[in-house]
């Protein structure tokens, strides 16, 4: 049982964490942030194992997670 | 009719070192000057020529020494912290008596500094920089076309006095493009190189150095030089614009040159007679023209991008009763007209 | 739940100026993590190098010295002998470390200088465009090498772990990759065990990590990841060339 939760603004919609997660659970948000990005978008949080790769993975440290 | 090219300044002047027969290049990447070693690292091979991106700016000035010691044609070019680093080297040039041409797209400083356009290195330049009693050769184009221009005249002007040439440009000249005439090289009357270390095959083997240890050996040296200098008094070069009823003077090279045309212009509407005077030579510095000059015009303004370099050597020259005042736009945004023509009217 | 993951103390909460997928600010974290595993971040001196690391001093809560072009290891070695229980350590790029620093990190690793080095290799000059940098590979098109590095006018891409091991000063020389989870744990262990060496004065620690640059390598931060592993791993083999146990340091 995990979370994630996703610093929209920090988020440079690099795709790592989504190529990294076990479940195939984040995507790209249909919204874009102030910088023009349109950033990674945690999944069901009821798959999420807190596995934290992607938060491992991510560059900008925009993910914190949870267990 | 003479070709016309849409160019970048630092390509140009790759392009016009190619001209003038510069087949060896050895450089280090530096903003804003990187498009002259990626220009040649394209180019060079095309005409057989060689372009090494040395380990350090260090290592580029000492490569040209090398090249140049063996009779050929060879450029460096980086902007003010890697030119810092070739100060010993191009000490060991003008002691050694080689040619060389070193390019010096001028960027911010003092230390790391930042990316934007300066006139920070005119002392650097002029002074020396490196250690002993010599002087470089500087040039100051103040257009893509004299970058293109220039630079095939420092070569030119290198080889003539055994001396290295800089070309003192800043980061504005160097980005930005411009329409500029392919204008063809036209080579100066040159004395053969018979000093150059070739192998001593059927001769007394040459020497190049700077060491002079025996009695009297580097005194004699040391004016060997001085004499050379006092004769490249004779390439001086300068343009003076709307200076025939002039009651002020600009005195301005490079980017701030282009500006003051523009304030000038500006200052002329508005009924002020102010014209131009600029330096193509910052060494040997016009000092003879602007003498002669300050015969008639009494005020004249150094307008520079720093806090105070070429002032010193305007007031070396202008005759004792002529003012001069100084004008500086220090490194961050390029200077516009309109803060020119405010200090103008503030001594005219 | 409780977290189990989240930014490290000693790196600040602003937003990093790194390109989408560069591997610097994941570098940048995994050395904050390590000096807060040791808790030693008020007594950490960063020496920063002139590149993409020029801005270390923007994203950690430590004292920064900006160095020229090169010589970080030098001005490390000044401060670490005037404040030996100081931990310091270096952030250089492959241009600012195996090109004009060459000089500087064989003499501060030969010396033995008890300080850290982070070597971030991403085979080519970030910050000033692209060029060829000494650990360019065979090949590989730069904009100082537009038809591809070849050895006869290049030479060949130097390695730099293997080469520092080889002086008896390198107490710890690895080299490690961020291009997936597994080998992003690695590079943490190494990193963590790099300031570990340190902190019991063993000697010269050296860190080389593989890193993309989409940017210059004109690839997303997807496929610039398969370019480590395809390109880069076999030249720049990962492994743990020289790992002192005994500190020769009196």
């Amino acid at each position: 049982m995990g979370k994630i939760e996703v610093n929209r603004e920090r988020c440079k919609a690099c795709g790592l964490c989504i190529s990294v997660c076990p479940k195939k659970l984040i995507c790209f948000s249909r919204a874009a942030n102030s910088q023009g990005f349109y950033p990674a978008e945690p999944g069901p949080e009821e798959e999420c194992t807190g596995c934290a790769l992607c938060a491992e993975a991510c560059p900008d440290v925009a993910i914190e997670v949870w267990r | 009719m003479q070709k016309r090219l849409f160019i970048k300044g630092n390509e140009a002047l790759a392009y016009g070192a190619i001209k003038a027969g510069c087949r060896y290049y050895f450089g280090y990447p530096i903003t804003p000057q990187n498009d002259i070693p990626e220009y040649l690292s394209r180019h060079l091979a095309k005409v057989e020529g060689c372009f090494i991106q040395a380990e350090s700016e260090v290592a580029s000035i000492n490569m040209l020494l090398g090249a140049s010691a063996a009779g050929a044609r060879a450029m460096t070019s980086s902007s003010s912290p890697g030119i810092s680093l070739m100060q010993e080297g191009i000490s060991y040039l003008a002691g050694s008596e080689l040619p060389g041409v070193i390019v010096n797209i001028t960027r911010s400083g003092p230390g790391l500094g930042g990316i934007s356009a300066s006139q920070g290195d005119y002392f650097q330049a002029t002074r020396g920089g490196g250690h002993g009693d010599y002087r470089t050769i500087v040039l100051a184009p103040h257009s893509v076309q004299e970058m293109h221009d220039l630079t095939m005249l420092a070569f030119d002007l290198a080889d003539s006095y055994r001396n290295p040439a800089v070309i003192l440009a800043d980061a504005v000249l160097g980005q930005m493009q411009e329409t500029m005439e392919d204008r063809p090289y036209q080579p100066m009357e040159l004395s053969p190189k018979d000093w150059t270390l070739t192998g001593a095959s059927g001769r007394e083997p040459n020497l190049i150095k700077s060491l002079y240890l025996k009695e009297g050996a580097m005194e004699k040296h040391n004016w060997k030089l001085f004499e050379k200098y006092q004769r490249m008094k004779k390439e001086v070069r300068y343009e003076l614009t709307r200076e025939e009823d002039a009651q002020l003077m600009v005195v301005a090279f490079g980017t701030p040159a282009r500006v003051s045309k523009t304030a000038i212009r500006l200052a002329r509407t508005q009924g002020l007679k102010v014209g131009l005077f600029r330096p193509m030579t910052l060494f040997p510095f016009p000092a003879q023209a602007l003498l002669d000059l300050s015969q008639r015009v009494k005020r004249f303004i150094s307008f520079e991008m720093n806090t105070g370099q070429m002032v010193e050597d305007v007031k070396l020259s202008v005759a004792r009763d002529a003012d001069v005042h100084f004008y500086g736009h220090p490194p961050g945004s390029p200077p516009v007209p309109e803060e020119l023509l405010d200090a103008i009217k503030k001594v005219y | 739940m409780k977290q189990v993951f989240k930014r490290p103390q000693s790196l600040k909460d602003v937003p990093f100026h790194f390109c989408p997928g560069c591997h610097h600010g994941t570098i940048h974290r995994l050395v904050a993590e390590a000096i807060d595993a040791f808790n030693f971040r008020e007594r950490t001196i960063g020496v920063a190098g002139v590149g993409c690391s020029v801005f270390v001093y923007e994203y950690f809560h430590i004292d920064v010295a900006e160095a020229p072009h090169g010589r970080a290891p030098a001005v490390a070695t000044g401060l670490k002998r005037v404040r030996p229980d100081r931990i310091i350590f270096t952030y250089q790029g492959d241009g600012d470390l195996a090109s004009i620093g060459m000089s500087e990190i064989v003499h501060t690793a030969n010396r033995g200088e008890n300080i850290t080095v982070i070597f971030v290799n991403n085979t080519v000059y970030g910050m000033t465009g692209g060029q060829m940098a000494p650990t360019t590979l065979l090949g590989q098109q730069t904009t100082t090498s537009p038809y591809g590095r070849n050895f006869n006018q290049d030479g060949y891409p130097i390695r730099m772990a293997e080469m520092l091991a080889t002086l008896e000063g390198t107490a710890f020389s690895v080299r490690v990759a961020l291009n997936s989870p597994a080998n992003l744990m690695k590079a943490k262990k190494a990193v963590r065990q790099a300031f570990e060496m340190q902190m019991n004065d063993m000697g010269f620690s050296f860190v080389e990590i593989l890193s993309s640059c989409p940017t210059n390598w004109g690839l997303n931060p997807l496929k610039a990841n398969e370019r480590v592993e395809r390109e880069l791993i076999p030249y720049f083999p990962l492994g743990t060339f020289k790992e002192r146990k005994e500190s020769d340091h009196l």
